[in-house]
């Protein structure tokens, strides 16, 4: 590479020094007020409050400046946030204005009188449908852990329709499927058995068929996993599950590095599950409302938790599954979120989609030959000599080992330039000192040089000055937390009444 | 961009990056999706066409409750949740998220002091999800797996409580164990007392009750679970806690309800969002499947906050976490704190108290509507249960009728016959009077 490196930003966060609100105002102050109204004798007796609650008295103007402070305090997308497994992209804000006039629309309103944004909800089941080659999509699932839980309670629904409640009762992931799929699966009542990794990043066939038995009752299995690395045996995988009698399930969280080139049908899968908040332009809202897209084919249709948006000769309805599996979230989930996604699909239509994921895949692996000229950096499974997909997975286990400095650390400092914390990785850390930064298709080629630069100048900084990570961020809103122990009752507090007894 | 990037690379195109998945599994053309509305402005019309398709009920005269309901959201909330900062992100360093850090526990600490309770979780994504969290929390602190549960709930809280109880394993199933209601939906205390026993791990009420009650019996009850050796949960409105005694106050050992009307518009459905809260106590800390957002020191001695038992919940530990935790209703904590904050405790005050007088004139009102019967005129909180069998009619029947001649969304039907009206402080008394005579009309 003959690029020059960027010049590091002179950056320093906001600091307002801004006091907790409970620090803030004076008694008999009002942001709000309501119409006074006599309401005696109209609390039953001994159910009325007796002390007021102990909440701060602050004027409207008070409380917008506090707020509008800690939101300069806060860094978010206006830095650079690679994010990992995040998938952070630029939230289109023509979706977000247009979303606005769903706010006072009531999830039990009649459906006729929301044939606006029922149409909608249906365009993206529909373009989900293309997507994928399932049959049906529910958007029910408030984020993607949501629409495992949703996996998890189909499975359970489906096996017992079948009278083999009892004997199903195993669910096998992989060590590198998001945890969501083996806590959801675990909170159903279901036993997970995590498959190992291989030497190539992924599970080998024979572990898997160790594992499939009677008792099997699912795969909840990402594909790319985390680290960028596709299992390319994975339709052998869901041959032999779906042989033994058990769904497969296929978390397409890392749908961003393969749009429009995979669907999860045409792999055999019975379900499969898309975040809109994160593939899908929809704003994370620093982590939700989300929606978990779960879609499925004809024969496990009939098991999902409704109800469900159907469309009859233009008119769009609702109609319930008649076999349907417990609910995952009340009426219809997020939809104004759904109503976002929507926006998005239709802005970028197939050729974009394909355009984005290369462009994903593509920056990712002109990050990967920037990063691993670095000094300190590995990349995970060296054996696996493909590209990676969108993500990477990285290591600084040698920069720790030689230098003292952390991936924590680097993260710490790489914020003093204005670069976000990157991902590290899910648990378990497979490599030392793991990080995973995800490129997207939105950042341009400065932001992501800028980004290598800020981390180049870090990891120099660490061999000639460790303290000076070790220490950081020296530029941000607050210094690093201390070594006070949070995790002991007698330290923890989150209120301020807490806070103030244990400080006594 | 992507020819210079390709250049860099050596690559005459990006097919050889893609060389990990097998030819074989490839699509061999794109899918089929609709023409791609590339510019702002063709997507724009679109979708304010479909807009256009849509009737708010927020925009119109409206009665609809009875899980979410529209209260008025301060102008102040709107600009802060759209602040790109708390809008776009997702997760930085303890330091460059620290103002996000500080509102999210704002949220906490505030609704900590409108419980009367000092532990309280990171959001969750709604009350139903709350609840079933909760129940789940004190099955594993008794080791029993039986709950007690009014037999009047909200249909849809109670079919995601559900899902949350069930299990593939029998041995750990929950089972939820409906205790006979009033019109009102406050609990039979005899009923109550007659079936807790020592089996039972949890009593779950809440207050208002689904069909509007106060829970008058509300100590009882925690006195009747604690006898019974079992855990008292209270599904609780938040909003009502300026008057209403909080369940700190009333024996509770776990608090969960709703914080969508805090600040939160209905976004059909999307402004839901939920809360577990608890006495401050290792053993209930230690049961938390959410994020848990405490206040600590820097380095330099500043305040700051970071994840405590992050270890217990699903990202630390996996299937051997508590439950499971995710994205969930994040942006909601913030309009929940800055919502806190405007009213204090005195607009708290005020607002039960406007709710509480606007319930009861409505229901006076109703009540004297022929063919409409009200049980309870009084100790009810923001829902009227309209009755309307005396006229024959049915409550779906009703509602059509209401909407069609008189454009007003009626309530949310709880039987044949009964409907939940809901009143709130976006009622005039002008709104009460035009469905008064709206149902005169219907009915007659």
């Amino acid at each position: 590479m003959s690029r020059p490196p960027s010049r590091m930003r002179r950056y320093h966060a906001a600091r307002w020094d801004e006091p907790l609100i409970h620090q803030l105002g004076a008694p008999g102050r009002r942001g709000q007020h309501f119409e006074l109204a006599d309401s005696d004798g109209l609390v039953p007796a001994g159910l009325a409050r007796t002390t007021p609650p102990d909440l701060p008295e602050l004027s409207e103007p008070e409380v917008l400046t506090h707020y509008l402070r800690l939101s300069q305090e806060t860094m978010g997308m206006i830095g650079v946030s690679l994010f990992g497994t995040c998938t952070m992209k630029y939230n289109p804000r023509a979706g977000e204005q247009a979303a606005r006039a769903l706010a006072g629309i009531h999830p039990a309103q009649p459906p006729e009188t929301m044939q606006g944004l029922l149409a909608a909800v249906h365009g993206l089941d529909l373009a989900l449908r293309a997507l994928s080659g399932m049959d049906r999509f529910t958007f029910q699932a408030a984020g993607g852990a949501d629409a495992a839980w949703t996996q998890a309670v189909i499975t359970r629904a489906w096996h017992a329709a079948r009278g083999e409640a009892g004997t199903r009762t195993k669910i096998i992931t992989s060590l590198q499927s998001h945890p969501c799929n083996p806590a959801t699966a675990a909170t159903a009542g279901f036993e997970v058995i995590t498959l190992p990794l291989g030497e190539a990043g992924y599970p080998s066939l024979d572990a898997l068929k160790a594992a499939i038995g009677p008792d099997t009752a699912a795969l909840m299995i990402n594909n790319p996993d985390d680290m960028g690395i596709y299992n390319p045996e994975i339709m052998e995988w869901v041959r032999l599950v779906k042989q033994a009698g058990a769904l497969a399930f296929y978390d397409h969280a890392n749908f961003n590095g393969v749009m429009t080139r995979i669907r999860a049908r045409d792999l055999g899968f019975d379900a499969s599950m898309f975040m809109l908040h994160k593939t899908f332009g929809v704003s994370k809202g620093g982590g939700g409302p989300a929606v978990g897209a779960y879609g499925c084919t004809a024969e496990l249709a009939p098991f999902m938790p409704g109800p469900l948006v159907v469309e009859r000769d233009g008119h769009y309805g609702l109609e319930q599954p008649p076999q349907q599996a417990t609910k995952v979230r009340e009426y219809l989930g997020n939809l104004h979120q759904v109503f976002k996604a929507y926006a998005w699909a239709r802005a970028m239509g197939a050729e974009g989609l394909a355009e984005a994921s290369d462009l994903s895949v593509l920056l990712n692996n002109y990050m990967e030959t920037r990063l691993l000229t670095l000094r300190g950096v590995t990349r995970s499974h060296p054996e696996q000599t493909s590209p990676r997909l969108e993500m990477t997975r990285y290591s600084l286990g040698t920069l720790f080992e030689e230098t003292g400095v952390s991936a924590v650390d680097v993260q710490n400092r790489m914020a003093d330039f204005g670069i976000d914390a990157f991902w590290l990785s899910h648990e378990p850390w497979i490599v030392p000192q793991p990080f995973t930064p995800e490129a997207g298709e939105m950042w341009s080629r400065e932001d992501i040089d800028y980004w290598i630069d800020v981390l180049a100048h870090v990891i120099d900084e660490a061999w000639r000055d460790p303290d000076l990570v070790r220490s950081a961020p020296h530029n941000q809103v607050v210094g690093q937390l201390s070594a006070r122990d949070i995790n002991d009752p007698a330290n923890w507090a989150t209120t301020w009444a807490a806070w103030r007894k244990k400080m006594r | 961009m992507k020819a210079a990037l390709l250049a860099e690379l050596g690559l005459a195109g990006t097919e050889p990056l893609f060389a990990q998945i097998p030819p074989s599994h490839r699509l061999a053309a794109l899918p089929a999706l609709p023409p791609a509305l590339t510019s702002e402005a063709e997507l724009a019309r679109h979708l304010a066409a479909l807009n256009r398709r849509n009737r708010p009920a927020g925009e119109a005269l409206s009665f609809l409750g009875g899980g979410i309901w529209r209260h008025h959201v301060p102008a102040v909330v709107d600009e802060i949740v759209g602040r790109a900062e708390f809008l776009t992100p997702v997760w930085g360093t303890p330091s460059s998220d620290f103002g996000r850090n500080q509102a999210w526990w704002e949220f906490t600490s505030q609704l900590g002091a409108l419980l009367n309770l000092e532990l309280v979780g990171l959001p969750v994504y709604s009350w139903g999800a709350a609840a079933g969290h909760a129940l789940r929390m004190a099955a594993r602190l008794t080791g029993r797996r039986r709950v007690l549960i009014p037999a009047a709930m909200c249909p849809e809280r109670l079919a995601v409580m559900r899902g949350y109880a069930a299990s593939a394993d029998p041995a750990m199933h929950i089972e939820l164990v409906p205790v006979p209601c009033d019109a009102v939906g406050r609990l039979d205390l005899a009923a109550l007392a007659a079936l807790a026993n020592d089996a039972t791990a949890a009593v779950y009420y809440e207050n208002p009750a689904f069909l509007g009650g106060l829970e008058a019996g509300a100590a009882d009850i925690a006195r009747i679970a604690r006898a019974a050796g079992a855990e008292t949960i209270a599904g609780v409105d938040p909003l009502t806690l300026g008057v209403i005694a909080p369940p700190g106050d009333l024996g509770v050992d776990i608090a969960v309800g709703t914080i969508q009307t805090l600040g939160v518009h209905c976004h059909a459905g999307g402004g839901l969002g939920g809360f577990i809260a608890s006495r401050d106590e290792a053993r209930y800390a230690a049961e938390y499947p959410t994020l848990l957002n405490s206040l600590t020191t820097t380095v330099d001695g500043d305040l700051a906050f970071g994840l405590m038992l992050f270890h217990q919940s699903s990202y630390g530990s996996r299937e051997l976490g508590k439950d499971w935790t995710g994205n969930s209703t994040y942006l909601w904590a913030v309009a929940a704190a800055a919502y806190m904050a405007l009213l204090g405790p005195e607009g708290f005050a005020e607002l039960g108290r406007l709710i509480l007088a606007r319930t009861a004139e409505a229901a006076d009102l109703l009540a004297e509507v022929p063919g409409v019967t009200v049980t309870d005129r009084r100790g009810i909180f923001r829902e009227v249960r309209l009755d309307f069998a005396a006229s024959g009619r049915s409550a779906t029947d009703v509602n059509a009728a209401l909407l069609a001649r008189h454009g007003i969304f009626g309530g949310v039907p709880v039987s044949g016959t009964a409907a939940l009206f809901a009143v709130t402080e976006c009622h005039a008394p002008d709104d009460l009077a035009r469905l008064a005579s709206a149902l005169k009309e219907v009915l007659a």
